[in-house]
């Protein structure tokens, strides 16, 4: 199912990416790197990664809605599902990738020793789940959807509401941890560290559709978020890693 | 016009506060939703290799110590191969998972990998790069995760002639990339986000 470390990746787009150093998210000026990155084609140690299987995958690790909660209870909240596809930049599935997502509970609140936000903790609510991409690289899960909160950086700045995703696709060049905003809110145009994105275009990339026809019926709405890692450039003429 | 149907990569956007709810959730006090946290042990008891343990701090433009961090190790295993499954060359150390993910500790801001000491990696010419451990660290105020290599200090000669460590044109800044030894098996490996003795990071 996993393939084999055939070529390198494509180079990242940096400009397509924020940059490190990203003042109006101020946490950002302290923890950039300020001297140029050393520019390396893939090795080995770079075109491999990890590899995960079904079996660390529980029943309940996609259903935040239930993972958390006391049993017949379920946590409060808009009852969502985010699906979508893992590709890469070919437009190709990623089987077998690792996605991993966290947020916070329905009023903003996240279950976490730092958070110091006054909304509710739901004592129903852990706020993590994962799953595995299937063989065309799809992924699903079942949660409630994240209130929006305020955080220290201006002095009334707020996050849309979003939900943070991990991912590790098949190679440690392709590792990618991003956040998913939802169609139509107009506070992800407000917001800092989505500004340290540079283009409309990618903070669209973001955004998730609410897709009506896969709504469950008196249950919940559906959201579809595919998800680009990096592609492999082609092997036709390429000096093939050493092993091949 | 032809397209070349391409698509763009996901932009990243920082890991934010909180990272330990979705990556180590057990060490953010969330117990009963996955059994252990991802990558919390490389090592069985049939692991083959040196056993070593690498630890660190990550520190900011002013030298202040990270306490929120997310640090990802990914290695090969004793022999140089990394392990389970997407490795061209075999499947490696079946006991090993050359995998691990720690967070910085609360307080002071120190991570601990227990692990063995990795093999040596042919270069994509073939020749030998030494033993090194690839790291990515991802935080608050970090917009991209940062990929840099530990490298270890007793493998002067093979260091002299790695082929990445040959990349750096700033020799005084290859330090950065070199653990330093603590002790019977123990290693420090400290990252600077920034300033005189920022670490190499690379671009991947
Ligand atoms: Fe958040």
């Amino acid at each position: 199912m996993r393939n084999k470390a055939e070529g390198a990746f494509y180079q990242r787009d940096r400009e397509w990416h924020p940059p490190a150093f990203a003042p109006g998210y101020k946490t950002s000026v302290l923890r950039s790197p300020q001297k140029a990155l050393i520019s390396l084609d893939n090795t080995l140690s770079e075109a491999t990664g990890p590899v995960f299987g079904h079996n660390i995958i529980g029943e309940l690790d996609n259903d935040l809605i239930h993972n958390f909660a006391a049993p017949g209870e379920s946590a409060i909240g808009e009852r969502i599902i985010v699906y979508g596809r893992v590709m890469d930049e070919n437009g190709k599935g990623l089987p077998g990738t690792l996605v991993e997502f966290w947020q916070a509970n329905a009023g903003g609140r996240y279950r976490h020793a730092r958070e110091t936000y006054i909304a509710a903790l739901d004592p129903n609510f852990g706020g993590c789940g994962r799953a595995i991409t299937d063989e065309d690289g799809g992924y699903a899960f079942r949660t409630i959807r994240p209130g929006a909160y305020p955080w220290p950086n201006r002095p009334n700045d707020w996050r849309p509401a979003h939900i943070h995703f991990s991912l590790f696709g098949h190679a440690f060049a392709q590792r990618l941890i991003t956040q998913m905003y939802f169609e139509g809110d107009p506070m992800i145009w407000q917001c800092p560290i989505v500004g340290t994105i540079p283009s409309r275009e990618a903070i669209e990339g973001l955004t998730a559709l609410l897709d009506r026809e896969n709504t469950i019926p008196m249950d919940a709405r559906a959201y579809k978020f595919d998800i680009i890692l990096r592609g492999r450039r082609s092997t036709l003429f390429e000096n093939r890693l050493e092993g091949n | 016009m032809q397209s070349l149907n391409r698509f763009k990569e996901s932009a990243s956007q920082t890991a934010g506060p909180y990272v330990h709810i979705g990556c180590v959730p057990n060490f953010a006090g969330i117990g009963g939703v996955f059994p252990a946290d991802l990558g919390k042990t490389m090592l069985k008891e049939a692991t083959r290799g040196t056993r070593i343990t690498v630890k660190g701090q990550v520190f900011d433009g002013t030298g202040t110590p990270l306490r929120d961090a997310l640090i990802e190790i990914w290695q090969a295993d004793a022999d140089g191969i990394y392990p389970g499954g997407s490795d061209p060359r075999g499947p490696g150390d079946p006991h090993f998972t050359g995998f691990g993910r720690q967070a910085g500790d609360a307080a002071t801001g120190e991570f601990a990998f227990e692990t063995v000491k990795p093999g040596r990696v042919p270069f994509r010419d073939g020749r030998m790069m030494a033993p090194h451990i690839t790291f990515w660290i991802v935080a608050r105020g970090i917009n991209i995760g940062l990929h840099t290599r530990m490298y270890f200090p007793e493998e002067e000669e093979a260091n002299a002639a790695d082929p990445v460590l040959a990349r750096v044109e700033h020799k005084p800044r290859l330090a950065t990339l070199i653990a330093k030894a603590e002790g019977e098996g123990t290693y420090r490996f400290d990252v600077h986000l920034q300033g005189e003795d920022e670490t190499v990071f690379f671009d991947i």
